[in-house]
This record gives structure tokens, C-alpha cells and sequence, in this order.
């Protein structure tokens, strides 16, 4: 079945995925020293300063915290493999038990952001890519650049006043989800947060788009092709659009990796329950389970993104390839 | 912002980029309103009418005599807070970007020169750091220490490090492969020298581009930590914690929020368009650059 995996492409993909696996191993490892590193003693911070001594070692041996710093991050790493994340320092829940709920939550808000931006970013990009100079690409090149600029809260804020405050009430200005509501059951109340992060992300990748699809259309073999006298349809899609894919793959990675950490912003702002909550509140109440867990989580979705677009990339398009060789 | 940027480039090389982009309408602009909004954040405390955090009168009130824009959350001031809150949000956004420039040129410089295995090294190690997207890494640290402002701008800097040398490393490798490079290391030149006197500037244009396309993140990112609520302190007026602290009363005292929404979109714009400008000049000074 594998036959047609060429070994320079096989080569390829080991060393590629390796690498990744490689940065999460040191992104782990970092997250573990930096919440690790304590200057304080959570057990201390968990129990106040009333605690005696003796309660403190008990909480510290329920925690694992008087064991060796290597062993404590194997422990951790080993649990976050099987799904095993401990518990809350907050709530002395366990952490998969608090977590749960919130990833489906976060994924489906992530679902509706990629698939309002992804299509719209890949369109504008790839249009005025074709419409250069035109009056389409310097216009919608002028309004991405502003929006761009605007951070999340901003876009989120100026909707809200727009669309559910202050002009017009047609929309909710925050999520209301009881525990334990699937997120669909207040579609609604999703719409500001899809909006946000889509208008949010969208110029970003467009931009990006723009630019790859550019580069595609000046280069040497897109003029080779017309001056062999090929049709412009044909150029369009047996030279242009092959190639045009793997920026596309980039846009799409870019986006997920882009909403991966946007959310952590805009649920805040729409009290959405989801990922980006429960960080910010783990943060404030210094419930390290938890961050650590989150941050591990939202790097691991930016890294696979990343790798699998790379890979993608380099396998779609006939130029790089063959470049691999 | 500006007078940074120019002050920098008229001590390494003649400002050419500088003054091309200063001819474009969308850099004028840009300069106009970033100066603007910079200057209500630097010099605001000096004619805030009432203090950051003095009590004025009843909560959410948005008529109030003697004032322009009535009360907030708190019974303070609006428009005195509006005028306190945008200064340490520049000053830890210059202070963070400043921090990328220095390391993320450094490093990406280093890497371009050396090749092999250090530039393996140096960006490998990079991605490391690039894989926490936005603000992620601040919270991280913020997490364990509280944040201060040193740990902010740290955190923030080092974030946007990756991502200028990936650049500075990009416009560096064909400079380093050019004759006069070969000709510096056969005089006897320092490889210090080399680096940064030899190959830097033939890469400024590349950086001030980059330069106000972090800022313009950095402002992003400071303000959004401050709307999450991550401030030294926690009363202070910021405005980014102003449009979290007013939210709840939108409907009846709208100017809490809208006045640093404003202020931050038009910042952000203003320092977004001077990157514009620069790198729209950059691009045509490259595409020049080839037919040589």
C-alpha cells in the first residue's frame, strides 16, 4: 500500500514529524520548568498561611510535589499521555473532569471561525492576486491592512457596540450556555464570537494568500506556459492552481493556528466557556494543573497545524517536491 | 515611534526608505494618527482633570456636571482615566519591541552568518518559542510570578523575537553570500564587525518594516493581557482593563468603553499603515534591486 512513498518523501516525512515531536518534547519541558519553578510553594498557596506543617507535607505528597523535579515532570508527562491530568489546586476536581466539556466547546467555536474564514480568506487572497493593482485588490488590501492591525477585544468590542448594545439589539453581547448545554444550543449567542474571529483572521491569511498566489503567477513556469502559447484557462488550472494549493494548506494552518490562541481573547470577551476561559481564570487563580494542561494544549494544536501543513505543502506542490530529491 | 525609528536609520545609513515612505498618503496618515494618540498617551496625566483613581460621584453615570464624559464602573472619572490609560501600554510595547529587535536582529544575523549547525540551532530553538502563539507565553509566566511590568515586557519581547529574526535571518543569507562580505573577512575584519557593521545595514529596510508590524502586535498583545486583566495593578486605569471594567454597563454609560476602543483601534491602525508604507517601499526597492 505504501509502495508509491517514494524514499526521499518517506525521508522526508520522518524527519519532518521527528523535528515536530522534538519541539513539543522541549515545549513540554519548558512549560513544566516555568510553572515548576516555583518561587512559591502552591501547597503553601492552596492551604494559606495557617497551615501546619504537617498538612502542608500531606498536600504536598497528595500533589507530588516532594518528589524529584525529574520524576515529577515524567509523572506529568506521562499523565497528559494517558489522559490522566491530576487535579485542580482550585477545586480539587480533577482537571480532565473540569476540562472536558470546555475542548468540545472551544473546537466547535474554532469549527465555525474556520469555516466562515478559511473559504472567504482563500477567495479574497487568490482574486486579488488575479486583479492585481486593480480597484478590488488595492480596496480589500486597504481594509484587511486596517483590520489587521485591530487586536481581537477591539473588533469584538466595536461588534458588540454595533450589533448588540448600543446601535442596533440584535444580537447577544455574551454566551449563555448552562453546564452541560452542547454549544449549539445557543447559536445566537455564537454569532458575535464567530464574527469577531473571523473578521479578525480573515485579512491576515488573505494577505498571506494574496502574496503566495502572486508569486505563483509571476514565476518562470506560469510564463513559460503562456509563451508556449497555452490558453489562460489552462495555465489557470494545470500550472497556477496546482501550486496554489500548497499556500492554500499554509492559509488554512495559519488560520487554525491563529484561532488557536484568538480564542483565548474573544471567549473572555463573550464569557464564552470554553478553553480560552478557563486559561484566563486558571491564570488569575494560579491553578498551574490547569495552565499547565491548557498551554501544553493550545501549542500542541499550533504545532500539528503547522507540521501537517508543512507536510502537506511540500507533498502538493510539483516544485518543491521534486526539490526533495 | 517616529522619531525612534528615524533617529536609528540616520545613524546607520542615509534614511532613503524613510523618506520614500514618508511620500506615500497611507504612511502620512499613519504617522499622523499614531503621533496623535502616542501624544494623548504620553502627555494625558499632565491635564487629566481628576486623579486615575479619584472618586467623582455615583457609578455608570454618563451625564455628570463638571465632567465630559461622566463616571465609570467605580464613580471615577472617565474621560481622567481615558487620558491615564494608554501611557504604560505604549511605553511596555516600545520597551517589549524593543527587546525583539535587539535579540531577534542579533540572533537572526548570527544564524545567517554561521549556516550549519548554529543556525540549526539558534532557529530550532526559536520555534520552540514560536509555538506558543500570542499571548499564550505572557499568561504562561504570568501564571507563576503575577505580572509585573518587567516580566511583560520580557515575555512579550521574546515572543516577537522569533518571528524578527526569521526575517532579519531571510534578508541576511544573500547579503552574506555577496563579494564585499568576502572582502571584509580578507581584510581581517572581526566577525563582529562583519555581522553588524558589514551585513546589518543592508538589511535595515527589512526591519523597520518588521519593526511597526510589532509594535503594532506588541500594543495588541499588552492591551489584551490588561483586558484579561493581567495589570500590576489591579486599579489602575489602562485601556485595555477600562473596556473590560465598563463592559457590564454598555447600554447606560457607553464611553468607558468607547473612548479606549477608539483610542487602541487608531493607535493600532496608524502604527499598521507606517509599516505599510514601509514595506510597500521596501518591496519596490527589492524588485529594483533585482534588474542590477
Amino acid at each position: 500500500m505504501w509502495g508509491f512513498v517514494k524514499g526521499y518523501i518517506a525521508r522526508f516525512l520522518v524527519k519532518r514529524i521527528a523535528l515536530g515531536l522534538a519541539t513539543l518534547l522541549v515545549v513540554s519541558l519548558l512549560i513544566f520548568l516555568i510553572t515548576q519553578a516555583l518561587p512559591s510553594d502552591p501547597a503553601e498557596s492552596i492551604l494559606g498561611r495557617e497551615a501546619t506543617p504537617e498538612s502542608l507535607a500531606a498536600l504536598r505528597t497528595q500533589f507530588g510535589l516532594d518528589k524529584p523535579i525529574y520524576e515529577q515532570y515524567f509523572s506529568w508527562l506521562g499523565g497528559v499521555l494517558t489522559g490522566d491530568l491530576g487535579e485542580s489546586f482550585a477545586t480539587m476536581m480533577p482537571v480532565s473532569e473540569l476540562i472536558g466539556p470546555r475542548i468540545g466547546a472551544s473546537f466547535f467555536l474554532l469549527l465555525l471561525a474556520s469555516l466562515g474564514s478559511i473559504p472567504i480568506s482563500i477567495v479574497i487572497g487568490s482574486y486579488a492576486a488575479l486583479k492585481r493593482d486593480k480597484r478590488f485588490d488595492t480596496t480589500s488590501s486597504m481594509v484587511s491592512l486596517i483590520l489587521a492591525a485591530l487586536p481581537e477585544f477591539v473588533v469584538g468590542t466595536v461588534l458588540t457596540v454595533l450589533f448588540a448594545t448600543t446601535v442596533v439589539q440584535w444580537l447577544p453581547a455574551v454566551t449563555y450556555l448552562a453546564p452541560g448545554e452542547p454549544p449549539w444550543s445557543d447559536m445566537a449567542g455564537l454569532a458575535l464570537p464567530v464574527l469577531t474571529l473571523v473578521i479578525s483572521v480573515t485579512p491576515y491569511v488573505a494577505r498571506v494568500m494574496r502574496a503566495a498566489m502572486v508569486e505563483v503567477l509571476e514565476s518562470d513556469y506560469i510564463e513559460m506556459a503562456r509563451l508556449k502559447g497555452m490558453d489562460e484557462r489552462t495555465v489557470l488550472w494545470r500550472h497556477a492552481i496546482p501550486n496554489g494549493i500548497g499556500p492554500s494548506l499554509q492559509v488554512i494552518a495559519l488560520n487554525l493556528a491563529y484561532l488557536a490562541g484568538g480564542v483565548i481573547i474573544v471567549e473572555r470577551l463573550f464569557n464564552y466557556p470554553g478553553l480560552g476561559t478557563a486559561l484566563a481564570d486558571a491564570v488569575r487563580s494560579r491553578d498551574m494543573p490547569i495552565v499547565q494542561f491548557l498551554t501544553l494544549l493550545i501549542a500542541t494544536v499550533y504545532v500539528v497545524t503547522n507540521l501537517l501543513a508543512d507536510i502537506g505543502t511540500v507533498l502538493v506542490t510539483p516544485r518543491l517536491r521534486t526539490r526533495l530529491k | 515611534m517616529s522619531a525612534v525609528v528615524t533617529e536609528q536609520a540616520t545613524v546607520e545609513r542615509p534614511p532613503s526608505l524613510i523618506v520614500q515612505a514618508l511620500k506615500l498618503r497611507r504612511t502620512q496618515v499613519g504617522i499622523t494618527i499614531a503621533t496623535l494618540i502616542g501624544l494623548i498617551a504620553l502627555l494625558g496625566p499632565f491635564v487629566a482633570p481628576f486623579g486615575s483613581t479619584e472618586f467623582i460621584d455615583s457609578p455608570n453615570m454618563s451625564k455628570v456636571p463638571g465632567t465630559v464624559f461622566g463616571t465609570d464602573y467605580f464613580g471615577q472619572d472617565v474621560f481622567s482615566r481615558f487620558l491615564f490609560g494608554g501611557r504604560s501600554i505604549l511605553l511596555l510595547a516600545l520597551a517589549a519591541t524593543s527587546i525583539g529587535i535587539v535579540l531577534g536582529t542579533s540572533l537572526g544575523l548570527i544564524a545567517a552568518y554561521n549556516r550549519g549547525r548554529l543556525d540549526e540551532v539558534i532557529m530550532r530553538t526559536l520555534d520552540v518559542i514560536l509555538s506558543f502563539p500570542q499571548v499564550l507565553l505572557s499568561l504562561l509566566v504570568i501564571s507563576m510570578f503575577g505580572p509585573s511590568n518587567v516580566l511583560i515586557i520580557l515575555t512579550v519581547g521574546l515572543s516577537t523575537t522569533p518571528r524578527i529574526a526569521r526575517i532579519i535571518r531571510g534578508a541576511a543569507v544573500p547579503v552574506v553570500e555577496r563579494d564585499f562580505i568576502a572582502a571584509a573577512e580578507a581584510l581581517g575584519e572581526s566577525r563582529r564587525r562583519v555581522i553588524f557593521a558589514e551585513v546589518l545595514p543592508n538589511v535595515t529596510s527589512s526591519l523597520l518594516v518588521e519593526v511597526n508590524l510589532r509594535l503594532t502586535y506588541s500594543i495588541g498583545g499588552i492591551a489584551s493581557l490588561a483586558f484579561l486583566g493581567f495589570t500590576p495593578n489591579p486599579n489602575s486605569a489602562n485601556w485595555g482593563l477600562m473596556i473590560q471594567e465598563n463592559r457590564v454597563a454598555l447600554t447606560e454609560q457607553p464611553w468607558g468603553v468607547l473612548l479606549p476602543t477608539v483610542a487602541l483601534a487608531l493607535l493600532t491602525i496608524g502604527t499598521g499603515l507606517i509599516g505599510d508604507g514601509m514595506s510597500r517601499v521596501s518591496a519596490g526597492i527589492d524588485r529594483g534591486g533585482k534588474g542590477e
